[in-house]
């Protein structure tokens, strides 16, 4: 896009910058849009398993519910407590959103089609989601309030223990893309099972570590079952129980920004990202972004019907499950692969 | 073999799968919520909704002020104040029911002996205000008027079975 805005007559610094400028908004743009959707895509799903309706009346099928909800929440009062501390506040919720907008920065929507192609992509986004953390904890402890201050400490706990599997996770991965750049990633699919399914989810040493991913990545996004964050039975509301209008919107927003997020990493990483299912030539007459946005749209699917089947977890099985079970199984499972790929890669 | 078996079950994750194919199987059945606003269940021709005052068909109101019905309210939400009227027959010149504190138990109805206090079919009487909820006399008549083919034939329906 540079070399477009440069025959513009621009200079390569101007040209570089409003290149940038256009990318960031044509992935945020949309993605907000995608979030309103998802939220609404989240509850009628909710609602299908439960027999439910779901929201039907705002618009057709009341797709225009979010908006909707958007509208009633930006026009209502923004509540700061007296007690609380305004300025960390305040920026908590943004920190949130803003976090969760950057990662997007490394996820390849088609062959090449990447804001930021960096060659350590894969630990650019282990970095920002670690960064997440600080929104949920600055919120909990600037409130001044016992419940979000308990949730905050249980989110970063919660995160924290999650992104320790999920880095050795990553690693199998790595090891078998040969690379940290998100592109190089999903062209190491290519074929990768049998010859033709472009997954690496297919590989049996590579499917557990799916299964795994996607589970941690619920852990990591503090979706049900493990939304002990915002247990309302216990909680509240959790750490924005004190927030309201505009800053709770944008938790709300940049927490399903996280969620899709995860769900297209889901897909990069294991499914095949922006490659057709199949090697096969006419399905690449389809443009990568729809097969991504196929593959997000079912991870984003089987995280609500995660949501609708599988009751809350207790805390220590939370913390159980992710220091006990998941480290331990994905550490050996690092050792499995490097000991795998060292006799039929590089021997 | 109990201890492998549960091991296999358990990283399989077979309690999950099997959860989740029940649960798949429920977001294809029909729903099982009615379309509330668009559709409405049938009701009872004993529900007991908003109160009304009614009348008799040349217009007279019935109650007589006899304050059975406020003696009875357990919530104490009925409030009358009573004297004769011009033509010598005693009238409610008040007839409060704060709705706030009704509990909608039918008590007033079950003491009314004229018929006078009934809670008709209707339920949506949702208001902005609390103080919309304090409903008179005026308000009690006029859903008299509003309802009155509707509670007229619930208390025919419901008259066999008192």
């Amino acid at each position: 896009m540079t070399e477009y805005f440069q025959s513009l007559g621009m200079s390569y610094e101007w040209a570089w910058g409003v290149a940038t400028i256009v990318g960031i908004l044509l992935i945020a743009l949309p993605l907000m849009l995608a979030v309103a959707m998802i939220i609404y895509a989240d509850r009628k799903i909710w609602a299908a398993i439960a027999l439910r309706r779901g929201p039907n009346v705002v618009g057709p099928f009341g797709l225009l519910q979010s908006f909707a909800d958007g509208l009633k929440v930006f026009l209502q009062e923004t509540i700061i407590p007296s007690s609380a501390n305004r300025g960390l506040f305040l920026i908590a919720p943004i920190i949130t959103f803003t976090v969760a907008l950057m990662a997007w920065a490394v996820i390849p929507f088609n062959s090449g089609a990447i804001l930021a192609d960096i060659n350590v992509g894969l630990l650019y986004i282990l970095a920002i989601s670690s960064l997440g953390v600080y929104g949920v904890i600055l919120s909990g402890w600037s409130s001044n309030s016992k419940y979000p201050f308990f949730s905050a400490m249980r989110a970063s706990a919660q995160m924290i223990s999650y992104e320790v599997s999920i880095g050795f996770i990553l690693i199998g991965v790595v090891l078998f893309a040969d690379s940290f750049n998100m592109n190089d990633i999903v062209k190491a699919q290519q074929g990768h099972g049998l010859g033709f399914v472009n997954a690496f989810g297919f590989n049996l040493l590579l499917f557990p570590l799916a299964v795994m991913f996607l589970i941690s990545a619920l852990a990591e996004t503090a979706r049900a079952p493990f939304d002990l964050t915002e247990a309302e039975s216990e909680l509240v509301a959790g750490y924005q129980t004190e927030y309201s209008s505009m800053s709770f919107a944008l938790f709300w927003l940049g927490e399903y920004a996280n969620v899709l997020l995860m769900c297209a990493l889901n897909a990069i990483l294991f499914w095949g990202g922006w490659l057709p299912p199949v090697d096969w030539a006419p399905l690449y007459a389809v443009p990568g972004i729809i097969w991504l946005f196929a593959k997000i749209l079912f991870f984003f699917f089987v995280f609500s019907w995660v949501k609708a089947t599988v009751p809350r977890y207790r805390y220590d099985q939370l913390m159980r499950l992710g220091w006990k079970i998941f480290l331990p199984i994905s550490l050996f499972w690092v050792f499995l692969i490097s000991g795998y790929l060292m006799l039929t890669r590089y021997s | 073999m109990s201890y492998v078996a549960h091991l296999v079950k358990s990283f399989t994750l077979w309690e999950f799968v099997k959860a989740h194919a029940l649960t798949l199987k429920y977001f294809f059945k029909p729903k099982a919520t009615i379309n509330y606003p668009f559709e409405k269940n049938p009701l009872s021709p004993r529900f007991r909704g908003e109160h009304a005052l009614r009348r008799y068909p040349n217009g007279e109101e019935r109650c007589i002020a006899c304050k059975l019905c406020e003696a009875v309210c357990p919530a104490q939400a009925i409030t009358i104040e009573a004297e004769p009227r011009d033509d010598g027959s005693r009238r409610t010149t008040r007839y409060d029911i704060d709705m706030t504190k009704c509990i909608y138990c039918g008590f007033c109805q079950e003491a009314c002996p004229v018929d006078a206090i009934v809670e008709g079919p209707n339920f949506e009487f949702a208001t902005e205000t609390r103080e919309e909820l304090l409903y008179d006399k005026a308000k009690l008549l006029a859903n008299g008027d509003k309802w009155e083919r509707a509670i007229a034939a619930n208390l025919a329906a419901d008259a066999p079975y008192r």
